[in-house]
């Protein structure tokens, strides 16, 4: 028997490449005859283009053609993003490109055009847009309508109500509850209520978005950083005007994405336009600076919460507020934040109220959990309160709160495949010594306080009905096609083992192919919400099973008897019991490509999506194929649920936070693979960590322009900022729904980092939430010495 | 004009072998010349085309102002070519100028101070970030500080010092060097002339322009440290948001020598909360004659930050220098 490949560790097939740097990534590639393209980027935070004078860029040697956004195929809808613009709606944001020999020359010719721009009002904050008279970020309005964007303003009365410290709630523009908060308030044991703020950060992954297009006999070839190879042709297409089967997609690595490159980022459509314009390939190589404008950010939040308890712990009530910071072309995140709460508490009467504000500051998208993160550090730290005043224990109360497998999630009420919560919380408290480290609360040692907290944090983490694609060629080995990005999570590799577990196949005798569509790639998810693992252990399950199926079929029909007289394992087809009996991996190969048909991609199953039949068709007389969609059903919402405990000791002479120990422990389902699965864990809380402790997206709000453009500025976390040796664990119980009962791991983590280390801070301040990030060490040190605040309570990207 | 940023703009590169080319070449070029050593400073602003000088002369190859050597009088001689690494892990600079060593070994991260050299972290200009993106303020040549306007963002700039600018020094081993009553040793065309590191640093008051005295011709080549003084304390801290590649919100660095329990001499020196490295000298006499205690350091904390004035949003470095000032004092070994 060969070894069962899920739960153990593997190295991945990118490793070594990626190690020794022989890895390619996008900017890497080069083309005959490459051109280089350079961006003109807005000085200003909103302008409108009057007029451009090109021509002494044009008439420099050198320079091979200037693309504006009037060539660009228009996008579908008025408030869709393209990749250059006209009325440009943040700083930085693209206005033109140029490509010329060479990068000096198109960085020259750049700086040779004039662009006269009409200043536009800007707006930084989403209140201030809110308020009467207040500046639009877009001429069409500030929040999202029916038909396209809309003005909303709130009376002064709401903002004179409010008052400096608390979010005024206007009329909001989403809202759904469950039961009757007020009713429920009134038979609360204890209220709290708090006004909270989450920043807006850039995603800053290593690699920026650099792309290098070229075409041939009217095909696109796109080389890209991205988090999805399959999915990108679609939205590429759509960039440059044409049909899907003329895109191919080639990106092997993604360094880095975090959201940031579900599927095709907009500024792709420059390199594919301006190579078709000047009939030469084009390299555009986007620099750090570039990248922290159309790099895309979380949205942050202005919130507000109130909630109920009962004497035990029990959440009765949640009303919640949030007006969200959608940079220029909006984001969804305040929604989901609404449902990930309810994931959390379950409480038994809920509102949530929300408005979604466009804002001149550059694009925002999914950032690891988007949404999720932020209401989890928002609401863990107020939880916290509530626990104290109770006198109930933070982990009893959120073990009080926490849905079980009869759990529901958000406004619909619908099920969980499976929700091992409490289980997933004893565990990192046995892990973490909840008992005895919340001793150390407060304790004091010169001027390092000891502080303990911790975070549950639930986030989406599956999705069904994808292809799976595998071939098992002459060479004997199991290639497993995989449609998915390689955006570091190894999921390329993990998700390959559902089959050739289900072949019961040695590891070492699977190919995986992946990174190129032409490559006959299936039909895949994006690389987002987490979906990955969950959706694609199902798909190649799937393609696994209808495998061993031809196989026994195959042999049956070269070597007699009926097909269920055989049995597949390690690279052999045999008949059960006598394993000389049969044919070799190899073997099958050769005898499937001569029998054609069904066995070798002449017969299509019909239930598989277009792009799959497409693959199959190209791969057909290769070996023996075997394609499935994933038809085992879903009967309900797929989520991962971390729990993140975090000890600081807080110096009170200068608000300096160190984290001297984490541990977290995951309800994700069967544990695919663990190194993987800690590392996913443990970035994902350091990332979280990283958004409250010293990453800032600060603005000047004079001129709407930002100012941490780069990676010491903007200050994400390194690894002297955690402690080395953080802790981990896994429930690893299956999901009884997915039949690798594995689900997603790669969001929750961040909110589970980003509450702890909040709640820990807070109590090593004797259960003082500034509820707020980041809350930098300026902040503590100010709040503790009874100092002026260094910004508002409310005030966005300091 | 359009702008572009993180793009090297062309330039002439010279390789001298020697101080006295380097000299001959800065002399040439003046305001056109441009002197790099570990190019931490220099490249960013290159990479932003907001300095694009016509010649770059790349101290490389000047051998001469590289390495520690001994001093005369029991000191120690560093090359400002030296690197960072080299000094923080020099076992003379550990045994005998433990400060220096911390400091050196606080500057950013290993790549950088591997690369970067101590003159260089002393000579490094601000990183005002108003500044650096390269708008128009007095010390870039115009007549505004964005930086101290109502709405600006200040959190990282000036609580003493400022004269229409309110950029901070950032520098990590200037304070040290300042503490340990260090020499800068500056040639020029002109011959060799050398600075207490408490007068090599300039204010806005002087020069607005400008960090040091280094004027263009004007290169700084060594370093220069008395013997270490009998009986010597010291302490040194760096307040950042992070703890590697971050600038400091607020440095101290101090040298008490204390015998009999009691505080003979002190140097306390504080940066990143003014243009220049501040000595505070009147902490240093006040505290003369006292033990250093949690008293003696709270009073000086007090003293340190009397006339302090916060911008927007920068009050917090008033507590956080009058803190750092009592533990250099309180907590100095």
């Amino acid at each position: 028997m060969a070894e069962r490949a899920i739960g153990t560790d593997i190295s991945p097939p990118d490793l070594h490449a990626k190690i020794t740097g022989r890895a390619r990534y996008a900017e890497d590639f080069h083309a005959e005859g490459m051109a280089f393209a350079k961006l003109l980027l807005s000085p200003m935070p909103h302008a409108r283009v009057r007029s451009v004078d090109t021509s002494r860029a044009e008439a420099m040697e050198g320079v091979l053609g200037i693309l504006r956004a009037s060539e660009l195929p228009r996008p579908e809808q008025g408030t869709r993003e393209g990749a250059l613009s006209d009325e440009p709606l943040y700083e930085g944001a693209p206005i033109l490109a140029v490509a010329a020999v060479d990068e000096t020359t198109a960085a020259a010719a750049v700086e040779a055009i004039r662009v006269d721009l009409e200043p536009l009002p800007f707006v930084l904050d989403p209140l201030d847009s809110l308020r009467e008279g207040g500046p639009n970020a877009r001429t069409d309005g500030n929040v999202p309508g029916e038909d396209g964007p809309t003005s909303l303003k709130w009376p002064d009365s709401v903002f004179d109500e409010a008052g400096p410290d608390r979010l005024p709630m206007g009329e909001p523009t989403a809202e759904w509850a469950i039961g009757d908060v007020d009713a429920a308030f009134g038979e609360a044991d204890v209220i709290v209520e708090e006004t909270i703020v989450h920043q807006s950060v850039t995603h800053h992954p290593m690699e920026p978005r650099s792309c290098m297009a070229y075409w041939q006999n009217g095909k696109l070839f796109l080389h890209g950083s991205t988090q999805s190879t399959e999915r990108t042709r679609g939205p590429v297409a759509a960039m440059a005007g044409i049909d899907v089967e003329d895109v191919v997609m080639i990106g092997e690595y993604c360094g880095g994405g975090f959201g940031s490159k579900i599927a095709g980022v907009p500024i792709m459509a420059v390199p594919a336009v301006l190579s078709r314009k000047i009939g030469r390939p084009v390299m555009l190589r986007i620099t750090r600076y570039e990248e922290n404008y159309i790099g895309r950010a979380r949205a942050g939040f202005q919130g507000w919460a109130k909630i109920g308890f009962r004497s035990d712990g029990r959440m009765t009530a949640l009303d919640l507020y949030l007006v969200q910071d959608s940079g220029a072309y909006g984001a969804s995140d305040f929604f989901t934040a609404g449902t990930v709460a309810t994931a959390s508490y379950q409480p038994e009467n809920m509102r949530f109220r929300g408005v979604p504000v466009y804002t001149n500051t550059p694009p925002r998208s999914a950032q690891r959990a988007p949404g999720g993160a932020q209401i989890v550090a928002m609401l863990e730290p107020v939880v916290d309160k509530a626990a104290r005043e109770l006198g109930v224990d933070r982990l009893e109360i959120r073990k009080v709160n926490a849905p079980g497998h009869d759990g529901w999630l958000g406004p619909n009420q619908g099920p969980f495949t499976s929700a091992y919560v409490r289980e997933a919380l004893d565990l990192g408290g046995e892990l973490f010594d909840w008992e005895g480290r919340r001793q150390l609360s407060g304790h004091r040692e010169g001027t390092r306080v000891t502080g303990v907290g911790m975070g549950l944090s639930p986030f989406t983490a599956g999705s069904n009905g994808r292809d799976g694609l595998l071939v098992i060629r002459p060479d004997g080995k199991l290639h497993v096609h995989q449609g998915i990005g390689n955006l570091g999570t190894h999921s390329i590799a993990d998700t390959a083992r559902a089959a050739s577990d289900v072949l019961d196949l040695d590891w070492d005798d699977v190919v995986v192919v992946w990174g190129d569509t032409s490559k006959h790639l299936p039909f895949s998810t994006v690389q987002a919400g987490s979906q990955t693992t969950h959706a694609h252990t199902r798909a190649n399950h799937a393609a696994g099973e209808a495998m061993v199926g031809l196989l026994q079929e195959l042999a049956a029909l070269e070597l007699g008897g009926s097909a269920t007289d055989y049995r597949v394992a390690d690279g052999r087809v045999f008949r059960a019991g006598n394993r000389a009996a049969g044919l070799s991996f190899a073997q099958a190969a050769e005898r499937a490509i001569a029998r054609g048909g069904k066995f070798s991609g002449g017969e299509i199953p019909e239930d598989l999506h277009d792009v799959t039949k497409g693959a199959v068709a190209g791969l057909a007389g290769e070996g023996l194929i075997a394609a499935a969609k994933d038809n085992y059903g879903q009967p309900g919402a797929v989520f991962t649920w971390v729990a993140t405990f975090a000890q600081v000791e807080l110096d009170v002479e200068t608000g300096e936070v160190e984290i001297v120990d984490l541990a977290s422990a995951t309800d994700c389902g069967t544990v695919i693979h663990p190194r993987s699965l800690a590392a996913q864990t443990n970035g994902g809380v350091f990332q979280g960590i990283g958004m409250a402790k010293s990453q800032r997206w600060v603005f000047d709000p004079q001129w709407g322009i930002p100012f941490t453009k780069r990676f010491y500025t903007a200050r994400p976390p390194g690894i002297l900022d955690v402690p080395l040796s953080p802790r981990f664990a896994a429930v690893n119980e299956p999901d009884p729904h997915t039949p690798v009962g594995a689900k997603g791991i790669g969001e929750p983590p961040v909110g589970a980092g980003e509450a702890a280390y909040a709640c820990a801070v807070a109590d090593a301040m004797g259960g003082l939430c500034l509820c707020r990030t980041p809350l930098t060490s300026d902040m503590i040190l100010a709040e503790l010495e009874g100092r002026p605040r260094p910004y508002g309570l409310l005030d966005t990207h300091v | 004009m359009a702008v572009i940023r993180d793009m090297i703009a062309p330039f002439e590169l010279y390789q001298p072998a020697g101080v006295d080319d380097a000299v001959r070449l800065m002399d040439q070029y003046g305001d056109e010349g441009w002197v790099l050593a570990g190019g931490l400073d220099t490249f960013d602003w290159f990479k932003d085309r907001i300095k694009r000088p016509a010649a770059v002369i790349d101290l490389a190859a000047v051998d001469e102002i590289r390495g520690i050597a001994e001093g005369g009088d029991g000191g120690l001689d560093i090359g400002a070519m030296t690197s960072l690494t080299a000094v923080a892990e020099h076992a003379d600079v550990q045994s005998r100028y433990p400060l220096l060593a911390e400091a050196a070994g606080l500057v950013a991260t290993p790549q950088i101070r591997n690369q970067g050299t101590l003159g260089g972290n002393i000579v490094q200009d601000t990183r005002c970030w108003y500044y650096r993106s390269g708008w128009p303020c007095y010390r870039a040549g115009g007549n505004i500080c964005y930086a101290s306007t109502r709405r600006a963002m200040n959190r990282e700039h000036c609580i003493m010092g400022a004269d229409r600018c309110v950029a901070v020094n950032p520098s990590d081993t200037a304070p040290a060097l300042v503490a340990l009553d260090a020499e800068m040793v500056v040639a020029s065309s002109s011959g060799e002339r050398t600075y207490a590191a408490a007068d090599f640093f300039v204010g806005p008051d002087i020069d607005i322009e400008r960090m040091t005295v280094l004027e263009p011709g004007d290169l700084l080549t060594r370093i220069v440290l008395p013997a270490p003084r009998e009986g010597a304390r010291w302490y040194f801290e760096k307040i950042r948001d992070r703890k590697s590649w971050d600038f400091s919100l607020v440095t101290v660095a101090s040298m008490l020598q204390v015998q009999g329990g009691v505080i003979q001499d002190a140097r306390v020196v504080v940066n990143s909360i003014a243009p220049y490295p501040v000595r505070m000298g009147a902490v240093e006499a006040a505290i003369r004659g006292r033990e250093p205690s949690e008293e003696t350091g709270q009073m000086a904390g007090e003293i340190a930050v009397e006339g302090a004035r916060a911008l927007r949003h920068n009050d917090y470095k008033i507590a956080l220098t009058r803190n750092l000032v009592k533990r250099s004092i309180r907590d100095a070994a």
